[in-house]
């Protein structure tokens, strides 16, 4: 009994608080990231956002989520059940389960992966499938065209997206999170986005794409699709699209703090008195508002335009960085041990 | 211990049987999806062997890449079921000779290492002490290998400028975009000013 307890069962008590604690406020910051979204957009053409519900309308994200959670999920006849119920579920999954390997401090992290940057790669390389899946198991045009633009132009970026990660791998000798934010300690000056600057803007518009958000949003392109895959969805099984696609610019701003960012490190060495999560919290934001001023900028990228600039531009440039970081450091003798 | 045995049981037991389901089910998008649960699995084990990078591996390549890429071929095709499956049993001989070859051949493989004296030493490449296997397997690639695998990486470049050329074809008459001669435009090729004389026109 005793070798039960403490082998097995308090450290799964242990371990699902963790989860909670990381979860809990991962979804309340994705519903008031929706929130600043609208704010920040209102902001920017001169329009109040939310203001109705609640002081300066800040429960405005929790009315939607009601209203959401109390709506009629309907599954359209000719759709196929099964996959057509999974399909979300899938994409909030794998939007949640990928924060397991984020460092947000010294030795604060569920799992300390050796191979953590590359768990984090395979998860959201899976994320395609939730939304292949959801397009075709609706089994409408709307929704399948969106689907396969949106995979589509999934993969395309993904391939620059590793080729950035690898230049920052060759330049910290680890693929532990950990390590890559502990090699970017002691001031802003140590950060990699300095040293990677140009695969610093790569990345940063690679992560849109990913993401699907404006001006990559093509599979929702209202225009011409509708609204792209999760067309025929309808209360909560949208709301997890919702929650996942938030979650997943969470996530991708998360893992540009880390790579480029200096992760929960002080931009400088006097600030260090404030603690690790807070600043990691900041640099998320800082890209997070970085996502919604691009989506109040710039109109939205035609499809064919989207691919050249996936595979002509992003893909040679970060190859070329790539060989150039590697031959840098093989040159003048600079290889992390 | 015996969480690592039940995960074991776990992975074994759903590879086993969504493998089976791939050949069995009726949709071809449904094989595929099974066929991915099937990577994911085998990538658990891989886990439990201890070789996390291989498992991460399979994740990104296979299930990332290539089965998407099978998976938007596959619901594309416009497929009847009901044909698909009439030529079911005439294959299924030559399914199951494929079949039994491949076991053979893992048992011939997993025998000779159960039976024989030291079982470590067996192994082609035991992972070396405190090596992660990443690096383990980084020096065996890299340095050990390095001329096979950059040969293998060639036959790969060959095989996929093969690819390119057999499906390159330029057609007469499209007109493309050509972003540099948009780019290197500026005003004095495209606009002029002229001051039009009232009720005269141009």
């Amino acid at each position: 009994m005793e070798l039960l307890w403490d082998g097995y069962i308090e450290p799964l008590v242990w371990i699902v608080a963790k989860i909670l604690a990381i979860v809990v406020p991962l979804l309340v910051a994705v519903a008031y990231l929706t929130y600043a979204e609208r704010k920040v957009i209102g902001a920017m053409q001169l329009r109040k956002g939310p203001n109705v519900v609640g002081p300066f309308g800040l429960l405005q994200p929790l009315a939607d989520g009601l209203k959401l959670f109390l709506k009629e999920t309907i599954v359209p006849t000719s759709a196929n059940k099964g996959v057509f119920i999974i399909a979300p579920m899938l994409t909030f999954i794998l939007a949640i389960i990928a924060w397991a390997v984020i460092p947000f401090d010294e030795g604060m992290v569920l799992a300390d992966l050796n191979v953590g940057i590359l768990y984090l790669f395979a998860i959201s390389s899976l994320g395609v499938y939730g939304i292949v899946m959801a397009g075709w198991a609706s089994n409408s045009k709307y929704a399948f065209l969106g689907a396969l633009r949106s995979g589509a132009q999934m993969v395309s970026y993904e391939i620059s997206i590793g080729l950035i990660i690898i230049s920052v791998l060759l330049t910290t000798g680890s693929l532990n999170l950990s390590d890559i934010v502990r090699g970017q300690g002691g001031g802003i000056w140590e950060w990699n986005f300095i040293y990677h600057l140009p695969m610093f803007v790569v990345f940063i518009v690679s992560i849109l794409a990913e993401t699907n958000r404006a001006p990559f949003d093509l599979p929702e392109a209202e225009a011409e699709l509708v609204s792209g895959y999760n067309v025929d969805y309808s209360a909560m099984t949208f709301a997890l699209f919702f929650l996942g696609e938030y979650a997943n610019m969470i996530l991708m701003s998360g893992l540009c703090a880390v790579l480029f960012l200096g992760g929960w490190t002080a931009p400088l060495p006097v600030l260090d008195f404030i603690p690790g999560p807070i600043w990691f919290i900041l640099k998320i934001c800082f890209v997070l508002f970085i996502f919604l001023w691009v989506r109040a900028t710039f109109p939205r990228y035609r499809y064919d335009q989207l691919m050249r600039l996936g595979w002509k531009v992003f893909l040679p440039l970060s190859f070329a960085w790539v060989m150039l970081v590697a031959t840098f450091l093989v040159a003048f003798d600079k290889v992390p041990a | 211990m015996v969480v690592q045995a039940l995960a074991f049981y776990l992975f074994a037991t759903v590879a086993v049987l969504s493998a089976t389901a791939v050949v069995t089910v009726r949709n071809p998008v449904h094989s595929v999806l099974l066929l991915i649960l099937t990577f994911f699995n085998a990538a658990g084990l891989f886990v439990l062997l201890g070789a996390e990078f291989l498992a991460m591996l399979l994740v990104v390549v296979y299930v990332g890449a290539v089965a998407v890429l099978f998976l938007f071929v596959v619901m594309m095709l416009d497929i009847n079921f009901v044909e698909m499956r009439e030529g079911f049993l005439n294959y299924l001989p030559i399914g199951v000779l494929i079949a039994l070859v491949l076991f053979v051949e893992l048992a011939f493989v997993g025998a000779g290492w159960a039976l024989s004296d030291d079982k470590v030493a067996v192994l082609a490449h035991p992972t070396p002490a405190g090596l992660t296997n990443v690096e383990a397997l980084g020096q065996l690639i890299y340095t050990d290998y390095a001329y096979i695998f950059q040969a293998a990486g060639l036959v790969l470049l060959v095989a996929m400028i093969g690819a390119i050329v057999l499906t390159l074809r330029t057609r007469e008459g499209v007109r493309r975009q050509k972003i540099s001669e948009q780019v290197k435009r500026d005003r004095a090729d495209t606009l002029e000013v002229k001051k039009v004389p009232v009720g005269r026109g141009i």
